[in-house]
């Protein structure tokens, strides 16, 4: 389809979303990302049965967090999609991106900018 | 096991308010089984931490160890080579082991990360439930196995009370009642005839009535 999405994106792949750890989710925000969303496959259409019901409860929990850290829980997400549904991902990317445009730049990654 | 739960993460941060160097200490014991205070909650809380103070713009350095327990001095030792290059610690071990920290490191304040809630079991992944309140002094092989001094609100001996509504405590709705249980169980196994038997007036010395408490074993001292 040759479909594109915002450059800004960056892909990190795991084998399930079930594998999305909430430490991993928390070190993105760590290492500057301004907002996470972990693209999971169908509710109920898991691989592994249950690993995308996994993540969207880890997603919660770090949504909590990041209230709790004043970073604001509106810069994580979890969207559901096939794989065969690459417009819906490049959607999700481009909802993503355009929330996270109106929040602004993380504030962490701003310090970690100026500590260089 | 010890139950725990982590405390309020603005608790912990306005604890450290002052400091820039800590460790958060965890423990492999209870508090890793019900997932409170192990390598990994230590991972999250350091992570939290971090995130917080930076967005301050007020790093803080976290030193992130995870002891195999807390409650023991031979793995409190394996800080002591670096303890004293922070300037406090916030322990994530239940509540005996914050303290026995404490006790061992008295020249920095231990901070407490987690709230240490009762002895209990999973009943399910994710869900505690308290079963014992070291009384020190088991009635259990009178009662079928159902601990009158934890599941009865008002630790009655000879249940239940009047509060007791089809099966639930007038406490909270949602929680059975011990003595229905414990009828229950020993109607189960044909022996109501233990319920006539009378517990007599507990001597609560040996709980906490009595202080704090301490069991010396001559056999086992060095």
């Amino acid at each position: 389809m040759r479909l594109s999405y915002p450059v800004n994106i960056k892909i990190i792949k795991v084998p399930c979303t079930g594998k999305v750890d909430v430490l991993y989710l928390l070190k993105m925000f760590q290492n500057g990302a301004d907002g996470v969303f972990v693209a999971g496959c169908m509710e109920g259409d898991c691989h592994f049965l249950t690993g995308n019901l996994r993540a969207k409860k880890r997603v919660e929990y770090v949504r909590r967090i990041l209230d709790e850290t004043g970073i604001g829980g509106e810069r994580i997400a979890m969207y559901n999609m096939s794989a065969a549904q690459a417009t819906r991902f490049v959607e999700a990317a481009r909802e993503m991106t355009e929330r996270i445009r109106e929040l602004g730049p993380s504030p962490v990654k701003k310090i970690m900018e100026e500590v260089g | 096991m010890v139950i725990g739960e982590g405390k309020p993460l603005q608790d912990v941060l306005a604890m450290v308010s002052q400091n820039k160097k800590i460790i958060v200490a965890g423990c492999r014991g209870c508090v890793t089984v019900c997932c409170a205070g192990g390598e990994k909650e230590v991972g999250v809380l350091s992570a939290a931490l971090n995130l917080a103070r930076q967005k301050d713009d007020n790093p803080i350095e976290i030193h992130e160890v995870t002891l195999e327990r807390q409650c023991d001095t031979e793995y409190l030792e394996q800080v002591r080579s670096f303890i004293d290059e922070y300037e406090a610690v916030v322990s994530i071990a239940c509540g005996a082991g914050v303290q026995f920290m404490a006790e061992m490191y008295r020249k920095i304040p231990i901070y407490p990360g987690i709230n240490t809630n009762f002895i209990g079991v999973t009943e399910q992944q994710g869900v505690w439930a308290e079963r014992c309140q070291a009384c020190g002094n088991c009635k259990l092989h009178f009662t079928g196995g159902i601990c009158p001094v934890t599941r009865c609100a008002k630790r009655l001996m000879n249940g239940p009370c009047g509060g007791s509504t089809q099966g639930k405590c007038e406490v909270d709705p949602e929680t059975t009642c011990g003595w229905q249980l414990i009828y229950d169980v020993l109607k189960e196994q044909g022996r109501l005839d233990k319920l006539e038997h009378i517990i007599p007036v507990s001597d609560w010395s040996t709980s906490r009535d009595g202080g704090p408490r301490r069991i010396v074993r001559e056999d086992l001292k060095l």
